[in-house]
């Protein structure tokens, strides 16, 4: 009888996986299956592009089948339970129980806006938008079309989310849109983060925050959202600070999977507790996880999802082979950040290393100026869903490695 | 702030952030100075949260974040504001002599 691959989401980390695996197993000996609720792939990153009209929703939807290789069995449907303890999988569909030797997870990373009391009432898409969901976004653009201007107030619920980065390359994007329409000087713009400044690392922090206040955009650090008050217009801290808005964008906790909750896997946040470096469920030697569904303290990005692929295929098969893990994997991000006026910025870090100024040296296209405004981040920022499409999720080589380099940085 | 206090504090090592980077150093008495030093006068409510921090750090080499906290204590996220103002899973961390949560990346 052959044997069960089974990778559960085929959103970047599950598509990857599945082309990758599907080339290096023998088909004679292995079946390998994806499961996934949605037949419709998003590229989330161009959800930041939507509410300013620069893309659309065609932009970033292309269905799930078109990235999935034909020898792996696709199926549509929830997924019900996770059995880690008998090694099976129930589904939804047909009540399917799917038993499998080995398990990859890559079932993401979600917003959970009722996770905020107040945030889902009567203002929820009127006045208060989510731009991290493809309905978020394009909700927002109708919105911004009409808008007149006031209090835009841009807030993080929480940490970790997904693209630690996207939250400020929305508030210079939004100075771009609003000076580019002519009515800059009604609105006011707030940037309120949980965070101690605008960004998780010291070097990329000081860069960015200069960045925001000579955009005109205020900061409000320390800010850690109790509630939303639908009536007043304002959101409330914990420390019983409080920031009225006419406009209210928020970053909502961002979770795992519910399934990972109810299978009993995931911490309080419902990530899946992985080795940092093998990427292999802490407690399930068959399981793996890749994306933003695991724990790893990294950022949790679509660049991070490719930089875990090598590790984790690499890994499955040394395990199948009886071989142990490798700790390959160091934590690699990399990140565009779009700051407006058809210019981006680049940062790159891992475990170890925070952001630091130089240039990122890739093959062919760069170099990209690191820390640093330039027109050719902004490109290289739009190449990537080119890149994404064609190349990432198909699991094709991408022009850039795994491992961090040093190369260019100047420390 | 007591000049005894001073001097406790003084024959530990710590961090640029504040944080200690010799565990075994710690003690009650420690996480007292530390508190004062930070403000913060030690109650009982404090110490449930200093224990259960201890704990998770033991099992997991890991401070745990404000939301394992609000979790897995009877403290909410309001008395946790309260008890450690300013950043409080990191300020728990800090008194109870652990490294900074890692929770935000
Ligand atoms: C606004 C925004 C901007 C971003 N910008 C960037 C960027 O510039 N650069 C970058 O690198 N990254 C960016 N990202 C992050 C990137 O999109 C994600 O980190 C990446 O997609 C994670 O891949 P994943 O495979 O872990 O999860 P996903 O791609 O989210 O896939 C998870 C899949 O699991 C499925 N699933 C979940 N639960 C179930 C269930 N119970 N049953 C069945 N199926 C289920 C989902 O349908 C989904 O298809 C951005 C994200 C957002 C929201």
């Amino acid at each position: 009888m052959k044997k069960t691959l089974l990778i559960l989401g085929a959103g970047t980390g599950g598509t990857m996986v599945a082309n990758k695996m599907a080339a290096r197993l023998d088909a004679d000996e292995w079946h390998i299956i994806v499961v996934d609720r949605d037949e419709t792939h998003y590229y989330q990153p161009g959800f930041l592009f939507i509410p300013f009209g620069i893309y659309d929703a065609a932009d970033v939807i292309q269905p799930k089948r078109n990235f999935l290789p034909s020898a792996v069995e696709t199926v549509f449907s929830d997924i019900e339970i996770i059995e880690p303890d008998q090694n099976r999988v129930r589904l939804v569909k047909d009540q399917r129980v799917i038993p499998y030797d080995y398990l990859v997870i890559a079932t993401g990373s979600h917003i959970q806006p009722e996770q905020i009391e107040g945030m889902t009432d009567s203002g929820w898409r009127k006045n208060i938008f989510d731009f991290y969901t493809c309905e978020g976004a394009t909700a927002l653009a109708q919105f911004l079309k009409t808008w007149d201007g006031g209090r835009m107030v841009i807030n993080i619920a929480e940490m970790p989310i997904k693209c630690p980065v996207a939250p400020l390359e929305f508030a210079f994007l939004a100075d771009w849109y609003f000076q580019e329409r002519g009515m800059r000087d009604r609105v006011e713009i707030i940037y309120a983060t949980p965070l101690s400044g605008a960004f998780t690392k010291p070097r990329a922090t000081v860069a960015l925050g200069d960045l925001l206040a000579r955009k005109g955009i205020q900061t409000v650090a320390d800010f850690n959202i109790a509630e939303v008050d639908n009536n007043r217009q304002a959101i409330i801290s914990y420390d019983e600070r409080e920031i009225s808005y006419d406009l209210l964008v928020t970053i909502p906790t961002n979770m795992g999977a519910d399934v990972i909750g109810r299978s009993g896997m995931g911490d309080e946040l419902n990530f899946v507790p992985v080795d940092k470096q093998t990427l292999q469920s802490k407690k399930w030697d068959n399981i793996w996880v890749i994306g933003d569904a695991g724990n790893a303290p990294t950022s949790k990005a679509g660049s991070v999802a490719h930089f875990m692929l090598e590790t984790v295929t690499e890994n499955l098969k040394r395990h199948m082979d009886g071989l142990e893990p490798l700790p390959t994997f160091d934590g690699h991000a990399n990140c565009f950040i779009e700051t407006g006026f058809d210019k981006g910025l680049l940062i790159d870090f891992n475990y170890e290393v925070e952001p630091l100024p130089g240039r990122y040296p890739l093959p062919g296209v760069g170099p990209f100026p690191l820390l640093e405004e330039s027109r050719v981040n902004h490109w290289g920022k739009l190449a990537f869903r080119w890149m994404y499409w064609n190349l990432l999720i198909k699991g094709r080589p991408m022009p850039v490695s795994n491992e961090m380099s040093m190369a260019g940085k100047w420390s | 702030m007591s000049a005894q206090n001073l001097s406790i504090l003084d024959t530990l090592a710590f961090n640029d952030e504040g944080y200690m980077t010799d565990r075994t150093q710690w003690t009650e008495e420690v996480a007292n100075a530390i508190a004062e030093d930070e403000g913060i006068t030690l109650t009982e409510r404090h110490w449930v949260v200093i224990h259960f921090a201890r704990k998770v750090f033991a099992e997991t080499k890991d401070s745990p974040t404000l939301r394992q906290i609000t979790k897995q204590t009877d403290v909410s996220m309001k008395e946790m504001y309260q008890l450690f103002p300013n950043g409080p899973a990191k300020k728990a961390a800090m008194i109870a002599g652990l490294p900074k949560p890692t929770g935000c990346i």
